[in-house]
């Protein structure tokens, strides 16, 4: 057997096949073995590494160094002269580099440990081979469950580690488990929240794509500490790479016998099948998904009951996010002790936000909790566009709140910014100079809202139509007086009102522009200055 | 007259698959919780759901005509309108509006001459909206078909859509 000297990684994703990616692997595969040196150096596919809008990347072990706007005529080049003579190829060598470790929150430049958690196999292993998950230390936390800490153990575990819901409500996780573990009704359900429809958020889809084992070992972990036995990926229709390498990687799972009847001779049988959604914003709240998930339309349901005692089927039922869930194997493999090591007392652990916007290099971050809006724009994302100001944020989705400069420094974990009356939610953060019009991007949101309204109780039907007439006509410089008033009004009716978050949500970007931009907004009203 | 029979044309072909929408039904037969996943794969099939294709799933899963129509209606993905060759999707979320998509939305609605939503007299394209496509590093970005492009401006549009026959 040949010893292979050096691993070409090439990032296969949306972003990168949509540049040629895939042209590019051939290329490089080709001249590797027309150089007669494919037994030394492998040519791997792997998943996002976070850098988005710099064409093909590829990277190169063990210097780990990275290429960027790699085409397939440069593949003679690089075999040639780097895996061939040694000499980088500098012409292509990226100069925007991704973050590859977490960002501590105190920035002392002195990192304690070089290790993501969420993000940590991404854009380092291939996602299509469960060998290399294991490889990297996958399918240990399940192991662990079932030889030392067992379903109390677990639950203990992730409570104890202080894990909260990525998805935007923060609410405990372990908490969650221990109701539908209590809730009496058999089989017992796990659902993975995949429907990522927020807005400028995508770092489920980079999960899904650059990690799939590490979902599955997740809802394992879940299932076994409540005592589910089946589980759902409710995914986004319009994700087909991520369904495809989930659905790879399930179908691996049960060959090796990780999913199944008896896993690994414990006596717990769990398995898994993935669904897809079909377009709607409101199947991002659990009952509604739960609805959907059951062939219906996705209205969401009374509360109580909640989805723990009754949820799919009438059966108890947890529905967790998947940034949620790939935390969960890194605090059970580590311990509770381990993750509180990152974070904030409040808030433990890291985020992954998707940053995006007037930036000069969006992309993809996992940051420790508590990290500062400052850092995450000046430190990771390169600042803002040449010569240009930071005017403002809109963090947390389209559901979240706009922010201005004067919360730049504002540490950022769930407890904090609601002190502030702002969200965490998930996870976006869409920055905005001073080209950006703010009347614009309210107007832009509540025509979202308007279109994912989905009718089902009055306030939000109604109310999502009047804020987008009011909002058009200010937009058209033929505000009246009152309706930037009235605006508020019908928001603060829609967030005492509405059935579901959808409605209630809203509120929070029309009540934060007005505490940062309010001259401006109010300038567009005539009558008003 | 030679779209008449370009119309024959496709009917026929419609024809033939409605069997095949026959043995995508008998393997869901009587589970109404499977009504979205049927409806997936008959779109795909079809590329649109017509009204002969909602009764037929509503009598193989057991559930009423109202509810297919309604599950249909209520989601973005499924339509009851003969869709185009190629669909062309113009992303509005918040970092491509920022972007200038709606320029780019406008522009696709000159060229084509057809509104949000419609579909051009030779069925080449459908052109549609959506919110977000998680390629918010690359704003302004569209799809046509299952093909991503980011950064659009509106001259290179033409050139996009000139690629799809």
């Amino acid at each position: 057997m040949n010893l292979v000297r050096n691993h070409v990684l090439i990032s296969i994703d949306a972003g990168t096949i949509m540049a040629g990616a895939k042209g590019v692997e051939k290329a490089l595969v080709d001249e590797i073995n027309k150089q007669g040196l494919s037994g030394e150096i492998a040519v791997l596919e792997t998943g996002s590494i976070g850098a988005t809008g710099q064409g093909v990347v590829i990277v190169v072990y063990p210097e780990g160094l990275y290429y960027a706007n790699v085409n397939p005529e440069d593949a003679k080049e690089i075999v040639e002269e780097h895996l061939l003579k040694g000499r980088p190829v500098k012409r292509l060598i990226m100069t925007e580099m991704p973050r590859q470790q977490v960002i501590r929150k105190e920035k002392t430049g002195l990192l304690k440990e070089q290790a993501r958690i969420v993000l940590k196999n991404s854009g380092i292993i291939n996602p299509e081979n469960i060998d290399e998950y294991i490889a990297a230390g996958g399918y240990e936390a399940i192991e662990r469950a079932f030889t030392e800490l067992k379903p109390e153990g677990v639950i203990r575990e992730v409570k104890e580690s202080g894990l909260v819901g990525r998805g935007g409500a923060a609410f405990t996780t372990a908490m969650k488990w221990e109701f539908a573990s209590r809730a009496p009704g058999q089989p017992k359900y796990i659902i993975c929240n995949a429907d990522e429809g927020e807005p400028g958020t995508f770092k489920d889809r980079l999960i899904l794509e650059g990690d799939p084992h590490k979902l599955i070992e997740g809802m394992m972990l879940a299932a076994y500490a409540f005592g589910g036995s089946k589980g759902f990926i409710y995914i986004r229709g319009e994700y087909a790479l991520s369904i495809e390498r989930l659905e790879k990687a399930i179908q691996q799972a049960r060959e090796y016998g990780i999913l199944g009847d008896n896993i690994l001779e414990s006596g717990f049988n769990f398995d898994l099948a993935v669904m897809k959604g079909a377009g709607a914003y409101v199947c991002g709240e659990e009952t509604a998904l739960i609805e959907s998930l059951e062939g219906k339309r996705g209205h969401p349901r009374n509360k109580p009951p909640y989805p723990v005692t009754e949820g799919l089927w009438g059966k108890p039922t947890v529905v967790n996010n998947v940034e949620t869930l790939a935390n969960v194997p890194e605090i059970v493999r580590h311990g509770a002790a381990w993750y509180r090591g990152y974070g904030t007392d409040k808030c433990p652990g890291t985020k992954v936000y998707t940053i995006i916007g007037n930036v000069a290099t969006p992309g993809l971050i996992e940051a420790e909790m508590g990290t500062t809006l400052r850092d995450i724009i000046y430190d990771y994302a390169g600042g803002i566009k040449a010569g240009k100001h930071f005017k403002g944020a809109l963090v947390g989705g389209a559901a979240g709140a706009f922010l201005g400069p004067e919360m730049l420094d504002v540490q950022m974990d769930f407890i904090n910014l609601k002190e502030y009356a702002a969200v965490l939610g998930s996870g976006a953060i869409l920055v905005m100079d001073e080209r950006t019009d703010i009347v614009d991007m309210l107007q832009s949101v509540l025509h979202f809202f308007k279109h994912e309204s989905c009718g089902h109780c009055v306030p939000c039907r109604l109310g999502t139509k009047q804020l987008v007439e009011i909002i058009d006509r200010i937009a058209l410089g033929k505000g009246k007086t009152g309706d930037i008033e009235k605006m508020v009004k019908i928001s603060e009716v829609m967030r005492d009102t509405s059935f579901c978050p959808l409605g209630q949500s809203l509120n929070l970007p029309i009540s934060s522009s007005l505490k940062y931009f309010k001259d401006e907004v109010y300038g567009r009203v005539p009558a008003t200055v | 007259m030679s779209e008449e029979k370009q119309c024959q044309c496709a009917e026929v072909q419609e024809e033939e698959l409605y069997p095949r929408l026959e043995e995508v039904i008998n393997q869901h037969k009587c589970k109404g919780e499977d009504l979205i996943m049927v409806l997936h794969k008959a779109q795909n099939l079809f590329g649109y759901l017509p009204r002969r294709v909602q009764e037929m799933v509503a009598e193989g899963l057991n559930v009423s005509l109202n509810e297919v129509y309604g599950v249909i209606t209520f989601y973005n993905f499924f339509s009851t309108v003969p869709q185009g060759r190629n669909s062309v999707k113009v992303c509005l979320g918040t970092a491509c509006y920022v972007r200038g998509s709606q320029e780019v939305l406008d522009k696709a609605q000159r060229e084509l001459g057809i509104k949000v939503g419609g579909t051009t007299e030779d069925r080449r394209y459908s052109l549609d909206v959506v919110r977000c496509i998680g390629a918010c590093g690359l704003a302004p970005a569209m799809l046509v078909n299952e093909d991503v492009y980011g950064r659009v401006k509106s001259p290179h549009l033409v050139d996009i859509l000139k690629k799809y026959e």
